[in-house]
């Protein structure tokens, strides 16, 4: 019996010919990072160790994105202890304000994770580099400073649910939809302890940046990690940018899946989970007219540049609604200059948004757009839960870029194409 | 040694944001984080938990975000053991990490009630409900688990693999 592109890593990373689903292994990491929340108590754990310094200065980084710029005393003390353990320990890959950007898009972006290797961060939402054929996973503080402290981590070798998709992709229609639906089907564990798989030929209409927001969101099924093979559109993606030589695994053709999930997405809609969970998956149709009070399009699963390009095909030549606050922040200051480049960032103004710099600020409740009791907010984020972005009291329905973007005209949850229905006639 | 408190149930999916909310996400004091504990799913409730109480909770608990602040602050708080008939992976792994005891019982999650006096003994996994006259059984902890918890977490366990500690 062969092995998935998920165990394939794993042996790989562990010297062992052959691992299978439920085995414990120790693996080397290949590269590692926390940001301003968790580093200090990963640094307070690595410190408790009694090392003298880490495993390999190279494949340490820490990115101040959650409260950074700092949004009040607490914080920049947080981030403070970051720096300083950077400055002391002559770490290179730092990344603070003005060159900070959400933490899984700008490693990707920076070339630090590429296929085959084994990634792990003090953050959830490390799943996200499935994407390039990595394994990759979200651990706690305590974990991250072992693996600091050693370059090795032990896993539990997860079993894999692959998820086929197959058709034509819809107008409006983003792997964001894609991930939903999936959720929306198995639940926030439908896939606890597992690797999720994605293949079948829609990946090829997607952009790589629609494809990072399918693996983002694994954990919300309860994943421990999201990944797709690394296919030529990947590897064109990762040459110019890899830090490292690379190569690229890919399963057994007899690999075996504990389940396989096939979709026709031809006749799929945009689709928006309704608070407060993500697997509260319902087409935007459904819930159209829903009165809104705050749009938000950013975050690790949608602040990229392809996520902008669709918010601005919504939004030019349109307001924002006067009873709404749209809020844009794109994931890292490349993003944000190729936005501006693109003549993005002058729509979002003229439309009447805040762009901010990059920062994870909202999706947390953290900062710029924190939400009151009985607000409704449209967010590209990943996480809906009760006081997630704010108040207890507060809404948040999670969608697409553009279903964000026709919100904040509207006023209310619509289609898109109700707000750029003039566009499709010309 | 068993481990005795009071019950408090809290239901399916609990996530970390429930347990501690993001806002508090700026202190690794356990004490601090403590005084916060669940204060979005119920803000009367982390007044009425007391040093050694038990959380018993529904499938899925501690999903979400990888926040080590989460069984920080349910130490914090002074609660001395959970009981839940699943847990999301990265808590599982946190809390074990943090000397916080789980065990996984669907059974006692589905029996036990508000207030409810348990007794808990962490070497078999018997959970004993004083209230009902009840006894449940938790599945074992996994081998390596139990070697992780006998070391005191990961921390003492890498600085024994290192040599920085007698075994």
């Amino acid at each position: 019996m062969g092995m998935t592109i998920t165990e394939k890593i794993l042996a790989a990373h562990a010297d062992l010919p052959k691992v299978e689903p439920g085995d414990l292994v120790e693996c080397r990491v290949d590269m590692l990072f926390a940001n301003d929340i968790t580093a200090p108590l990963a640094i307070q754990q690595f410190e408790r160790i009694g090392v003298d310094r880490v495993f390999d200065p190279d494949r340490v980084a820490f990115v101040l994105d959650h409260y950074s710029p700092a949004k009040d005393i607490a914080s920049a003390e947080q981030c403070r202890i970051t720096r300083e353990f950077v400055r002391k320990h002559g770490l290179p890959h730092f990344y603070d304000v003005g060159r900070a950007g959400i933490a899984h898009v700008l490693l990707a972006e920076e070339g630090f994770v590429v296929p085959g290797e084994l990634f792990v961060g003090a953050d959830s939402h490390t799943c996200n580099h499935g994407a390039l054929g990595a394994f990759a996973t979200g651990v706690g503080s305590s974990d991250l400073a072992a693996a600091m402290a050693t370059g090795r981590l032990w896993f539990r070798v997860p079993h894999t649910l692959r998820f086929v998709f197959r058709g034509s992709l819809p107008r409006w229609v983003t792997g964001k939809d894609l991930v939903l639906r999936i959720i929306g089907d198995i639940g926030v564990d439908g896939a606890r302890y597992a690797a999720m798989e994605f293949a079948g030929p829609v990946l090829q209409q997607l952009s790589m940046d629609e494809r990072f927001s399918i693996t983002n969101m694994a954990v919300e099924a309860g994943a421990k990690n999201g990944i797709m093979e690394p296919d030529e559109m990947v590897l064109e993606w990762v040459r110019p940018r890899a830090r490292r030589p690379f190569q690229p695994v890919y399963g057994d053709p007899d690999a075996r899946y504990a389940a396989v999930y096939e979709y026709d997405v031809t006749d799929m809609q945009p689709v928006v989970s309704a608070p407060p969970s993500p697997a509260n998956v319902v087409p935007v149709t459904e819930v159209a007219g829903v009165r809104v009070d705050q749009c938000f399009i950013g975050t690790c699963t949608n602040g990229r540049i392809e996520d902008l390009r669709q918010a601005a095909r919504v939004l030019a030549g349109r307001k924002v609604h006067p009873d709404v606050r749209l809020v844009v922040i794109p994931a890292t200051p490349r993003i944000y200059r190729q936005a501006l480049e693109e003549g993005l960032i002058q729509v979002f103004l003229e439309a009447g948004a805040a762009v901010s710099t990059p920062t994870c600020g909202p999706c947390i409740g953290g900062h710029m757009g924190v939400l009151a009791d009985g607000e409704v907010c449209v967010s590209t984020s990943s996480r809906n839960f009760i006081g997630r972005m704010g108040h207890r009291g507060a809404k948040v329905y999670l969608s697409n870029a553009a279903v964000a973007a026709a919100a904040a005209v509207a006023g209310k949850l619509v289609h898109p194409d109700e707000v750029v229905r003039e566009a499709v006639r010309v | 040694m068993p481990i005795r408190g009071r019950a408090h149930k809290v239901g399916d999916h609990i996530d970390t944001d429930l347990i501690i909310a993001g806002r508090y996400l700026v202190t690794t004091d356990p004490a601090k984080l403590g005084e916060h504990l669940f204060e979005d799913l119920d803000p009367g409730l982390r007044q009425r938990i007391r040093p050694g109480d038990i959380v018993v909770a529904g499938e899925n608990f501690g999903q979400g975000s990888s926040r080590e602040h989460a069984p920080l602050a349910l130490v914090g708080a002074g609660v001395s053991a959970v009981v839940a008939a699943s847990y999301a992976r990265i808590f599982y792994r946190n809390a074990f990490n943090n000397g916080l005891l789980l065990l996984e019982c669907p059974e006692a999650s589905q029996a036990v009630q508000n207030g409810d006096e348990l007794e808990v003994d962490p070497e078999t996994g018997q959970i004993r409900n004083l209230t009902r006259g009840e006894a449940y059984q938790a599945k074992p902890i996994p081998p390596f688990m139990q070697e992780l918890t006998r070391a005191g977490g990961i921390i003492p366990y890498v600085r024994r693999k290192l040599g920085l500690e007698a075994s």
